[in-house]
């Protein structure tokens, strides 16, 4: 079980660079963490936070096929995304397209390799590249979880604060 | 791009003004003493501090002729938090992730034994 090993996700963003790198590592061979990416069901199971229900509109896991899910909390629609699945391939790669409907002219390149450890286990390797790094800022700010928003908004008062202050 | 999160970013996007920034951690230099190490001018040191301060990572005390540049630590450390926070919340969806995991291999098993 999860709770024997700890894996914790490493985060890469590069200052500069319109892109991010997440690498994790799962105690689960790679077909069954490639299934749960797939399988919209188990997708739709892990994707959000526990307080937001992700609705799965449409899903053709399939290489030139399409996807779209929104998120509800109380009944109330959050937030909605859609993508293509511009490749799948069962041996461990993953490559999609990710719009969020709040930002329209958005979008992103999220290529996802599954490498096998020895033991059954997986290290995934995400990399997600916007068209500009202010793109990037905003995407990782799109996020459903409102913490990342509420920091961005701290930084940006902080940030106001200083540059009206040197002038 | 004029809202402060992007200006900040987009500072740190030249490698000397993260060299400076990395440089400042360790305490206030002047202007000529950050433009030792590199082979470009005091002025063009000058601008790129210009930037850094325009975005607010850096400061400078109207001190005579010194004028020391210093580190804005706060804002940095907003920075490192802000990806500090996604990533926590990228680890907590993975951990959400490792509870299906561990469901499928169990679906498996009673699959199996079936």
């Amino acid at each position: 079980m999860s709770a024997t090993t700890h894996h914790e996700t490493t985060i890469n963003a590069p200052a500069g660079l319109p892109l991010i790198e997440i690498v994790r590592e799962f105690d689960a061979e790679p077909a069954r963490v490639f299934r749960a990416h797939v399988d919209p069901e188990l997708f739709a199971r892990w994707v959000g936070p526990r307080s937001i229900e992700t609705r799965v509109e449409h899903w053709d896991a399939r290489t030139g096929g399409a996807w779209r899910y929104t998120a509800h909390r109380d009944g109330e629609e959050l937030a909605a995304f859609y993508g293509s699945f511009h490749e799948v391939r069962a041996d461990g790669r993953l490559v999609q397209t990710f719009t969020w409907e709040g930002a329209p002219d958005g979008v992103a390149l999220e290529v996802m390799t599954l490498e096998e450890l020895p033991g059954g286990r997986t290290r995934l390797r995400g990399v997600s590249v916007g068209e500009s790094v202010e793109a990037r800022d905003a995407m990782v700010a799109s996020g459903m979880e409102t913490g990342v928003v509420e920091g961005y908004e701290k930084l940006d008062a902080l940030l106001a604060e200083r540059s009206s202050a040197g002038r | 791009m004029t809202d402060p999160l992007s200006k900040a970013f987009a500072a740190l996007a030249d490698p000397i003004r993260r060299d400076i920034v990395a440089r400042l951690t360790s305490g206030e230099v002047t202007v000529g003493e950050l433009a030792e190490p590199y082979d470009v001018s005091v002025q063009a040191v000058s601008k790129h501090l210009r930037v850094l301060e325009e975005a607010g990572l850096v400061s400078r005390r109207r001190e005579a002729q010194r004028r020391p540049v210093r580190l804005e630590p706060e804002v940095l450390d907003l920075m490192t938090k802000w990806i500090e926070r996604y990533r926590r919340e990228v680890e907590e969806r993975y951990q959400r992730l490792d509870e299906v995991l561990a469901d499928i291999s169990d679906d498996q098993r009673e699959r199996g034994a079936s």
